[in-house]
């Protein structure tokens, strides 16, 4: 899923203050599942937004409402109507939520009211943790279904570095060194044998470094 | 001769090879990097010039080894491949090869986040073994990473960059057999010489040279160990502490604290783990690096009986050989 973090509540009364009808728009389904931003996070944000606005002695219309999804535009438009009476949308979607309101509302301010982090999993209660950078073209068959490219700092695909202790990764001794996670798990299903060659260098034109992506499949296309 | 770098002269006549380390300044003072150069000249082969080592922000590789090689002595540039994509590692090969500089030296980088520029966007384009790779097929092959020919014009000659590529080693982090696959690796990609990660630890070194040997690996390239004389136990205790990759006895630490002189125990130190290594199987030289303290170098390549270093550009058989 993606995974978000909550922006805090003065960044966002900075940014939404010349609004006075703003509409806070939580997301169904990723940011749901990571606490960040699905229907308890928008009535939270909501409340505490006219709380604050309270506090600086303004009365603001601040309404929550949530959508099975941002990133789609036929639940956006189950929302139209209250959207549409906004003077400002927050949306606690990810980036692509946040973008797909912007498209649909043309003429009306846009925010988020999110940090997207990443593509990742819940590992423990209340501990996400990041598992793809969504590269282009994935080749973690050759690592033991362990990303070196998300989870190496240096993106090295012939590891480790040099800075790797005791499975540990040199930029955080808390987080594990990838390629230690690679090499047990290599060792682990008989294919070890993989350590042993040179990695080819990445094609990073199929990641977002090649530009902004877009896929289009003929066969789906009306 | 792949490269005709002293460097190269020394270890392919079998000499025991001395790498110093200059460390370039963090302002734009050209007669620091001078001054530190003249310190090495005739005591060392080639002096490493890092690459903004521990990702802070320094005279860049490239400038300080042309500033060493004008002053007498032959520079390993350093490159990390945390600052430049392939584009910028292949056009600063270029351009090193093209201002007389002919040993690099191939590494990942300290991570930026470790540096004085911690916000800062890290290049990671591509690994080191990659990037040796990369570098001996420039040198080889007169080719770029994409095929295109290192020549002026479809008539003209082939200008390949005449470099001797060297990459690096740590003996001192886990899992050990690991460590040995990746030297492998870094072997096939074609690199010519290795230098070690700092010895401090030297049953730990032992055991991963013990291993190099084993696989053969010292016959297909030279193998310097790194050294580094330490001017008090502060020093040990604050690298075994904060510097990744490294692994330093008590024993030791507890040594330089107990010294009356701890700067003298600190050379003597360095001296004995020196003689050491002369002796071991499978090595070839050794590297002296410092942290600030260049001045030292001299006296250890002395006491360490290193003296006097082949003159440069001295001919070596193989050299006439070839010729």
């Amino acid at each position: 899923m993606i995974v978000a973090t909550r922006k805090n509540v003065r960044e966002l009364k900075q940014l939404l203050a010349p609004y006075q009808r703003i509409a806070v728009l939580g997301c169904g389904t990723c940011v749901t599942v990571c606490l960040a931003g699905g229907e308890r996070e928008a009535g939270m944000m909501a409340s505490a937004l006219r709380m604050a606005s309270r506090l600086d002695g303004v009365e603001k219309d601040i309404r929550d409402l949530t959508i099975e999804r941002q990133c789609d535009d036929a639940f956006i438009d189950e929302a139209w109507k209250s959207l549409d009476e906004a003077d400002a949308i927050l949306s606690l979607a990810c980036g692509a939520g946040v973008q797909a309101l912007a498209h649909r509302f043309p003429g009306k301010p846009v925010f988020p009211g999110v940090d997207t982090q990443f593509i990742g999993i819940l590992e423990e209660q209340g501990i996400w943790a990041e598992k793809c950078i969504a590269c282009g073209h994935c080749r973690i068959g050759s690592y033991g279904a362990i990303c070196p490219v998300t989870r190496c700092a240096k993106h090295i695909l012939n590891g480790p570095c040099g800075g790797s202790h005791d499975g540990k990764c040199e930029v955080n001794p808390d987080t594990d060194c990838a390629w230690q996670l690679i090499y047990d798990r290599l060792k682990a299903i008989g294919e070890e044998y993989r350590m042993e060659e040179i990695a080819p260098l990445a094609d990073w034109s199929l990641s977002n470094e090649g530009g902004c992506r877009k896929i289009i499949r003929e066969d789906q296309r009306i | 001769m792949k490269a005709s770098s002293n460097l190269e002269k020394v270890l392919t006549a079998g000499q025991f090879a001395v790498t110093g380390e200059i460390g370039p300044p963090k302002s734009v003072d050209a007669q620091l990097i001078r001054d530190k150069a003249r310190l090495l000249r005739g005591v060392v082969d080639a002096a490493n010039i890092t690459d903004n080592q521990t990702a802070i922000v320094r005279v860049c590789s490239m400038a300080a080894a042309k500033i060493v090689l004008e002053d007498g002595v032959e520079p390993v540039m350093q490159m990390t491949c945390r600052d430049r994509n392939r584009i910028a590692l292949q056009s600063d090969i270029l351009g090193a090869a093209a201002l007389g500089i002919k040993n690099i030296l191939c590494l990942s980088g300290d991570h930026q986040t470790l540096g004085n520029q911690p916000d800062a966007k890290g290049a990671y384009d591509i690994d080191s073994i990659q990037f040796v790779r990369v570098a001996v097929r420039m040198r080889n092959e007169g080719k770029l990473l994409c095929g295109e020919e290192l020549r002026n014009t479809k008539k003209a000659d082939l200008l390949p960059p005449r470099i001797f590529v060297g990459a690096a080693a740590n003996p001192f982090a886990p899992p050990l057999d690991f460590r040995i696959l990746r030297l492998a690796k870094k072997v096939a990609a074609g690199a010519d010489f290795i230098q070690t990660q700092t010895i401090f630890d030297m049953n730990l070194f032992k055991r991963w040279l013990g291993k190099i040997v084993d696989a053969g690996l010292h016959e297909k390239v030279a193998i310097l160990g790194g050294v580094m004389p330490v001017k008090s136990h502060k020093a040990l205790t604050y690298m075994k502490e904060s510097v990744a990759g490294m692994s330093i006895p008590d024993e030791l630490i507890k040594r330089m604290e107990q010294a009356s002189d701890p700067k003298e125990e600190g050379v003597k130190v360095c001296v004995e783990l020196i003689q050491q290594l002369r002796e071991l199987t499978g090595l070839r030289g050794v590297h002296i690096s410092t942290v600030e303290w260049e001045s030292i170098i001299p006296e250890v390549a002395k006491r360490a009986g290193l003296l006097p270093r082949p003159a440069p550009g001295e001919s070596s058989p193989s050299e006439t050989l070839s010729a």
